[in-house]
């Protein structure tokens, strides 16, 4: 049953064939058998759960419609979204034992849709990573080689999926975090359109870049709970007050497999030196395939695409900086030091030291450093203007073609521990994914099989202009069914 | 670009509100180092007639209507403090010794 996916287990609840109850139950069956060695889940909220589950199958025993397409499948939810009373730590000891008091609006969406949320899963301390080494509750292991790292920072949801210990899982995106852990672990992941997925709850990372998205094994299964989390949130000031792109019908328009008169282009900088040869062959595959569907295939040159990682680690850790003065000891959260004696900025300075691991710590001082007087014109001054220039590339090769495509990461997942000194190096992770971030635009990465050297999954990256969401899901659609199975994690 | 001092980094962790160890600060003032080395790039094609993006949304001034809606109770508001006593945040003291 765990091996279905969420479209088949929804359809199959709604008929009355199996109930959401004896699905919810196999999922936490195998969570229980498998995340001694995965380290997934954060937290498993199996009575919450199994009470939401039972809610569906009386509204499917009382012949009435289900909330949602999705009704009755279980979820797991990445824990920077709040959920009212679980706990939710963003992969931070500052956090530990927090419990909101509130839903973020993807949570209460999730929730009003039916949706079975099965617990929290593991991330890098507030998303800052592309591995989940540096979440303060341990790594989680990637299914396909559990010596290797599952992506980050949304690696508990990727390896939750790719694991069959659930359908659907929620990841959020700042410079790669739902893309590339879906890329290194065989999954789909997406980051919407930035302003189309409410960020009101969502624990804030960068907020000009943050966008959460829908995590599966299947396009289609993307694109239904892309559905049911997007849409306009007055709750959040940056939600775009416009329609969602209907991502549900040109998913299912795509998987008739015609691609005609579709434009793709291929961008140049993403290949050559450091990326891994055999997520080459793979992209270069997936291109050719691509194009026997019936794409023209154009290759479109992005030059100052080289420039979005170093604006990205600029912006982002500025953003930061200043996000994470909320964590104070004061209201939430950690309190370190308060012997009665100690000052409220002594306690303060002690919790923050004691609540934040070395990343998070190294972002704060690198975003100080990059606003503070007399480095502001020469840092964050002008990654701000690279992102004018990425912003302007992207306008003018969307006027030639109707999506690009690249890898979605230059290597297959590296071993746990390899990147861990080397934060330059593990920042590279994110090369192909940042340019949609800086730009606001939407990315999607679809499985495009495995690396022919170690047998790791590869993932095509296809990105769209905002609100264009709808166009990266017909092509990937079209590329699914046209490629076929790509197995399975051995896990 | 100037390369980044353990002093500096010091103060960058004092503004910051990081109280780190002697440890840290040999750790990090090598890797902020190389982390900007790295970063400074974005200097080389930022050109003074481009403008800046701060953000992909361009939007200004958000309003909506201006009505009473429910929010947090006491209680609930108070339920993740790390300290609180008759209703309120409790925190440590906030003045100095001499005021």
């Amino acid at each position: 049953m765990i091996r279905q996916t969420a479209a088949e287990l929804a359809a199959k609840i709604h008929r009355g064939e199996t109930t959401s109850v004896e699905v919810t139950q196999a999922h936490l069956d195998r969570i229980a058998e498998t995340d001694g060695k995965l380290n997934a889940f954060l937290h498993v909220d199996t009575e919450g759960a199994l009470a939401q589950a039972r809610k569906v199958d009386e509204d499917v025993a009382a012949g009435r419609t289900p909330a949602s397409p999705l009704a009755g499948v279980p979820l797991a939810l990445k824990d920077v979204l709040t959920q009212e009373g679980i706990p939710t730590t963003a992969g931070s000891k500052i956090l530990e034992g927090w419990r909101p008091p509130y839903d973020a609006t993807v949570t209460r969406k999730l929730k009003e849709a039916g949706i079975v949320i099965l617990g929290k899963t593991n991330m890098d301390e507030f998303a800052m990573g592309s591995s989940t080494e540096n979440s303060a509750y341990g790594p989680t292991a990637n299914p396909w080689d559990l010596t290797r790292i599952p992506g980050g920072s949304g690696g508990g949801s990727s390896a939750a999926l790719a694991a069959h210990q659930a359908p659907l899982a929620i990841g959020t995106d700042t410079g790669g975090s739902i893309r590339q852990p879906g890329a290194v672990t065989g999954t789909v992941g997406v980051k919407p359109t930035y302003g189309t997925v409410s960020r009101y709850g969502l624990i804030a990372f960068s907020s000009s870049l943050d966008q959460a998205g829908p995590c599966a094994r299947t396009v289609l299964d993307a694109a239904l709970l892309h559905e049911v989390i997007g849409g306009y949130d007055p709750m959040d000031s940056t939600s775009i007050n416009a329609p969602l792109p209907p991502v549900v019908a040109a998913t299912r328009e795509g998987a008739q497999g015609d691609l005609s008169g579709v434009r793709v282009g291929v961008v140049t900088q993403f290949s050559g030196e450091g990326y891994q040869p055999g997520v080459l062959r793979s992209f270069e595959a997936a291109v050719s395939q691509l194009k026997e569907l019936g794409a023209e295939i154009v290759e479109i040159s992005c030059p100052s695409f080289d420039y979005a990682l170093p604006a990205y680690y600029l912006i982002a850790p500025s953003e930061a900086s200043s996000n994470l003065a909320r964590f104070d000891a004061m209201r939430y959260g950690l309190r370190v030091g308060d012997d009665g004696n100690r000052s409220t900025e002594e306690v303060m300075s002690l919790t923050r030291e004691a609540g934040f691991g070395p990343e998070v710590k190294r972002r704060i001082m690198i975003g100080t450093y990059a606003l503070s007087a007399g480095y502001y014109d020469a840092y964050y001054g002008s990654a701000q203007k690279v992102r004018t220039l990425i912003t302007r590339e992207f306008e003018q090769a969307f006027t030639k073609v109707d999506v690009l495509v690249s890898p979605t990461t230059p290597t297959t997942a590296f071993k746990i521990g390899e990147r861990t000194n080397d934060p330059v190096a593990m920042y590279k992770a994110d090369l192909c994914t940042i340019p949609s971030n800086l730009a606001g635009n939407c990315g999607l990465s679809v499985p495009s099989g495995l690396s022919d050297e170690d047998g790791m999954p590869v993932g095509l990256q296809i990105m769209a202009p905002a609100l264009q969401d709808h166009r990266m899901y017909r092509v990937a659609a079209a590329y699914e069914a046209a490629r076929g199975p790509i197995g399975g994690a051995s896990l | 670009m100037p390369s980044i001092s353990r002093d500096e980094v010091a103060h960058l962790a004092k503004l910051a509100r990081l109280a780190v160890t002697e440890d840290e600060l040999d750790l990090f003032a090598g890797q902020l180092d190389v982390i900007l080395q790295s970063v400074a790039s974005v200097g080389d094609i930022a050109a003074a007639d481009i403008p800046p993006t701060s953000h992909a949304v361009p939007l200004t001034n958000v309003f909506r209507e201006d009505v009473v809606r429910p929010s947090l109770g006491q209680q609930q508001a108070l339920s993740g403090a790390p300290e609180a006593e008759d209703g309120r945040f409790r925190v440590p003291r906030i003045l100095g010794e001499e005021a």
